[in-house]
């Protein structure tokens, strides 16, 4: 939150330094930010505005002068851009070109004349008479001469904090003036050596700032200049600049590690960010736990220590969880302080554990069967029903996979995975993931685990909720990919099924990321399974059109999936979903051949030749001269009377067997290639052949023909998508 | 005052329980702050108070402090959990408007108690508090000691489902936890509540309270009777809403010249003249409002016991918090109303 809003704050200075022409060309920003102050320095401010031209237009020339005596109007005028009276009535009117009536031509016309009249009378507000397409008329060049940037600058930056988005913010005072993320204390605000007195929350901006609030106090520090800000700060024992911070613990962190022969800390790069935010003046303690808890799994222990305590696990050179961990402290404590603090650091870690220890005995006492009735009681959705009940369907769903897998020659322990199914939600019920939720799917697993029902079904269960994230591991085993694809595609249709689709940012109950997760599930696994097979699977009759909506969802995934993780281009992710996306891996074999070949020019001619045959076969329908369907009508080859349309005939004739049998085997870039060979019948075709021949039983036949051959090779991607280079 | 050592740790001067209590209390005295009595109905925080929950409404600046046991039924475990209590104690600090420096004099009653802050490792942490059945939220922090929680701070936003104007600023010590840890000890049970200056004889948490752990928890989780229960809630509710309706039957804002002639009829004979502002005034300020807040804490804790005894299905759940909104909301803006009527007491 805070680096996004260091980020924010730092965009909207700039910003506001350019749009009031108070930024050098050459400039350079900093940014800085720690739990308590907000901070951005750029050096490259001028000290007064740019001056800027602009230009004024007045009255009609008609209405400005009369017998060459300037009117009220143009008076008026004059006064409105700064001009004397005097001026007006000694201006020697010189024609301006006449003004384009597009904008183009006229802004380029206006730039010109900027140039021209700042070269010619630089800091001076002139008349000049305009003649447009409109008519003649007055006008003015305005000098806006710069103001002081200590002038200017105050109000704007006010305006600026005050715009930050804040996730969730606050009001302190009275009549909720401001609102910000917490009260706003100090502020400094200097331009070189001066205070820029900007306001912001009734806080007046001065050059003090506050240091460490414990290692400092409340001795206020000035800061005579910007350039000095970081080093008055550090002397108070604040780090205020996050990369420096971030290095420092990095390193504070493998210094105290090295006290531990052959250990490391667990990189956790997401915690790391976590702890600088924490932190102005960090330093790192290393603490250990009795080596006794280490009985128990080693999830729950980084859980603990990650999670709650925000603690990095230290683990020996085989990757084995150590007894001991680093806490990254917001001191550098004094004299026997160190001690205090590990120790403190360690009695907590220790309350933690054994009460994660005393869950997990708590947990024995009802098994994972036992809790199976105890789901009646854990609501699923309040329209849905409870877990219990989507256990069930969870069940039918992934018995009939089962099925199909085991038909398709793909092993699948049948009676593991229901008994997984079975128990998969249990773990809901119990006080270890009452407590760390996080863990659930996880501590299932354990506790199958120890509970002695087979490494199966300990594994589907463990594994159920992964990926959670798209860059997540996919579960190991067959099983916990049913089960993970069997648990998401319930809850994926039911939800549909009740009106909860997502809809634009709103997924409340994160679709999106479980049919993501099929997607994975699907492309990096061996499993003979498509995408209807999933959705024939759910027992609940499903509306027609809840059927397209899910349709579309699936398809926009898949999409994504091509797209945004696998970077095929968008237009050959179209290309190939528009032929059909129900199989995943089929479909990324497919965009993986057309993104080799689509550097062909052939095949670049050919998915020309094709978006012009679409063309000319949607015309052809709009204008009624082919009936629906009418475009598979098969081709009488007595009527084909060119050799242009003859060849084509016969070249794809003699093609379509091969590409289809190349297709058939998967061997798609050799089909392409194949496919690319037609083009120079295709072009001669559409060089010497008129479809839309006047005699309607040739015409009929052309557009047959045309339409035979974009079927025929249009089963591997739609060339007619492909966007030319 | 007893030396506390555990085997591996620096020696610690440690304050008993009640000596902390007693500390943090006269520090707060000191800087202004009202002690009050913990409150005599049930209540799950020391929010829930009608010194924190309705004397945050309103304009009237308030300094208050006070230690309010809390009940959790769902968090006992029949004294059995070193770490977890059914009643835990919180000292609570209510400061409207906030002044400026209010962490820093935080940090001092912190040195208060003992905690040389130079030697601790102190953060805080962005945490935010809601409680909807309230309609109560505000931001703030986890105030955190060498990586143990022992504050929650809070700016006050909103109370009752109407914006505060000014703020409050809250805080909250979690008494337990903080002795657990000037003490040294693991389990809160060991926690000396109080030494004997005389004979020097301690007298621990467990003592005290040892037994009413596990007998409340017994009732919470076995014993309490499921259909009592949800009589009470039911008759307490029924009773607050009663009150409820008569107040909004009798102070309606709008219909102001009705609402003279109703006080007039349940007050004067007939044929008086109407009833001066002075007598609305009068009838408001009688009017049980607060009465009716305690029975809105009746509920929340019936409903908290329904909830550890596993009575309440989510269906209910969401149903059940939502009536219990609707009178806490109810109460807290008839209080507003009241208040703002009635002036400043």
């Amino acid at each position: 939150m805070i680096a996004a809003a260091e980020a924010e704050l730092t965009e909207r200075v700039v910003e506001l330094l350019r749009r009031e022409r108070l930024l050098e060309d050459e400039h350079e920003v900093h940014s800085y930010s720690t739990p308590r102050r907000l901070v951005v320095q750029v050096n490259g401010v001028r000290a007064r505005q740019r001056d800027a031209t602009r230009e004024m237009n007045g009255p009609a020339w008609a209405v400005a002068f009369r017998n060459g005596e300037p009117t009220a109007a143009a008076l008026a005028f004059a006064r409105k851009a700064g001009i004397s009276e005097e001026q007006l009535r000694t201006t020697k009117f010189e024609e301006e070109h006449l003004r384009g009536t597009d904008l183009s031509s006229e802004l380029l016309h206006r730039a010109e004349m900027q140039d021209k009249l700042g070269d010619r009378r630089e800091g001076e507000t002139r008349l000049f008479k305009v003649t447009s397409a409109k008519g003649e008329y007055l006008a003015a060049m305005v000098q806006d001469k710069g103001r002081p940037a200590a002038e200017v600058l105050p109000d704007r930056l006010a305006g600026e904090l005050a715009a930050v988005y804040w996730p969730k913010n606050m009001y302190w005072r009275p009549l909720k003036v401001e609102f910000f993320v917490r009260p706003v204390r100090w502020m400094v605000a200097l331009l070189d050596h001066a205070i820029l007195p900007v306001e912001f929350a009734g806080v007046h901006a001065a050059n003090l700032t506050w240091g460490h609030r414990i290692l400092h106090g409340d001795t206020p520090m000035a800061v005579d200049h910007p350039d000095d800000y970081l080093g008055v700060l550090e002397a108070a024992r604040v780090t205020a600049d996050v990369k420096l911070r971030r290095h420092r613990i990095r390193k504070a962190l493998d210094l105290e590690t090295r006290s531990v022969p052959g250990a490391s800390w667990r990189e956790d790069a997401a915690l790391i960010e976590t702890v600088t935010h924490l932190t102005e003046w960090p330093s790192v303690v290393l603490g250990n736990f009795d080596p006794e808890f280490l009985e128990l799994p080693e999830e729950v222990l980084v859980t603990v220590m990650r999670d709650h305590q925000k603690y990095f696990a230290v683990e020996s050179a085989e990757g084995k969880l150590l007894p001991y961990f680093l806490a990254v402290l917001n001191t550098h404590p004094e004299e026997n302080g160190i001690e205090l603090i590990r120790h403190g650091h360690e009695r907590v870690l220790r309350a933690r554990f054994n009460d994660a220890r005393f869950f997990w005995r708590v947990d024995q006492k009802i098994s994972l069967e036992d809790r199976v009735e105890m789901l009646k009681g854990v609501t699923f959705h309040k329209e849905l029903g409870t877990y219990w009940d989507k256990t069930q369907a969870n069940r039918t769903i992934a018995e009939k996979l089962a099925g199909l897998l085991n038909e398709r020659g793909t092993s699948v322990d049948t009676q593991a995975l229901l008994k997984a199914v079975e128990l998969a939600k249990t773990d809901l019920t119990t006080e270890l993931v009452k407590e760390f939720t996080e863990l659930q799917g996880i501590v299932g697993g354990l506790y199958a685990r120890a509970q002695g029902l087979g490494e199966t079904v300990a594994q589907a269960i463990y594994w159920q909720y992964s990926p959670a994230a798209v860059e997540d591991p996919i579960p190991p085993t067959v099983e916990g990919q049913v089960l993970g694809i069997a648990d998401r595609v319930q809850t994926i249709v039911s939800m549909f099924s009740i009106g909860l689709e997502p809809t634009g940012s709103k997924d409340p109950y994160a679709l999106r990321r479980a049919a993501n997760a099929i997607v994975k599930i699907l492309a990096e696994t061996g499993l003979p399974l498509v995408r209807s097979d999933l959705f024939k699977a759910v027992p609940a009759e499903v509306a027609a059109e809840t059927q397209k909506k899910l349709a579309d969802f699936f398809q926009e995934r898949v999409e994504f999936w091509l797209r945004d993780m696998r970077g095929f281009a968008y237009d050959v992710v179209n290309a190939v979903v528009a032929v059909h996306s129900d199989n995943m891996r089929d479909a990324i074999a497919r965009a993986e051949a057309l993104t080799a070949e689509r550097g062909s020019e052939d095949l670049a001619a050919i998915g020309a030749a094709f978006k012009r045959i679409k063309n000319i076969l949607r015309q052809a329908a709009e204008k009624g001269i082919l009936q629906p369907g009418q475009e598979t009508v098969e081709v009488r080859p007595e009527l084909l009377t060119d050799p242009a349309e003859k060849a084509l005939r016969d070249a794809a004739n003699e093609l379509a067997p091969v590409v289809e049998d190349l297709r058939a085997r998967q061997e798609y870039q050799q089909a392409l290639k194949k496919i690319a060979t037609l083009r120079p019948y295709v072009d001669l075709f559409f060089d010497k052949v008129m479809v839309m021949a006047e005699d309607r039983a040739v015409r009929s036949n052309r557009l047959a023909l045309i339409g035979e051959v974009l079927g025929a090779f249009s089963r591997i991607a739609d060339f007619s998508e492909l966007v030319g280079s | 005052m007893p030396t506390l050592t555990a085997s591996t740790t620096p020696v610690l001067k440690a304050l008993t329980f009640q000596e902390l209590l007693l500390r943090l209390l006269t520090f707060w005295a000191e800087r202004g702050c009202v002690l009050a009595q913990p409150y005599d109905v049930e209540v799950g925080a020391g929010t829930m108070s009608p010194d924190t929950f309705l004397r945050v409404l309103g304009p009237d600046p308030i300094a208050i402090a006070y230690t309010q046991p809390s009940r959790r039924p769902a968090d006992g475990r029949y004294g059995e959990n070193p770490n977890r209590l059914y009643k835990h104690t919180q000292l609570q600090v209510i400061l409207k408007p906030p002044p400026a420096d209010i962490q820093e004099v935080y940090l001092q009653s912190l040195e208060a108690v003992g905690i040389r802050l130079r030697e601790h490792d102190i953060k805080f942490e962005e945490d935010n508090w809601e409680w909807p059945v309230g309609g109560a939220w505000g931001v703030g922090w986890q105030v955190m000691l060498d990586g143990q929680e022992i504050t929650q701070f809070t700016y006050f936003q909103q109370c009752g489902g109407m914006d505060l104007d000014p703020i409050s600023g809250e805080i909250t010590y979690g008494l337990e936890r903080i002795a657990a840890y000037l003490q040294d000890v693991d389990s809160l049970y060991d926690v000396v509540w109080a030494v004997d200056p005389r004979t020097g004889k301690a007298v621990t948490y467990g003592e005290v309270r040892l037994e009413e752990e596990l007998q409340l928890s017994v009732y919470n989780f076995e014993a309490a009777d499921i259909d009592k229960l949800w009589e009470h809630l039911r008759l307490y509710e029924a009773e607050c809403q009663a009150l409820l309706e008569s107040f909004h039957a009798t102070f309606k804002v709008e219909k102001k010249a009705e609402r003279r002639e109703k006080i007039h009829d349940q007050l004067v004979h007939d044929g008086a003249p109407t009833p001066a502002d002075e007598d609305v005034r009068v009838a408001l300020r009688r009017f049980p409002v607060l009465a009716a807040y305690e029975l809105c804490l009746k509920c929340s804790h019936l409903f908290n016991l329904l909830d550890a005894r596993g009575a309440i299905s989510v269906t209910e759940r969401v149903a059940v918090m939502a009536r219990i909104r609707n009178m806490v909301v109810g109460v807290a803006k008839a209080y507003a109303q009241q208040r703002q009527k009635v002036g400043v007491r």
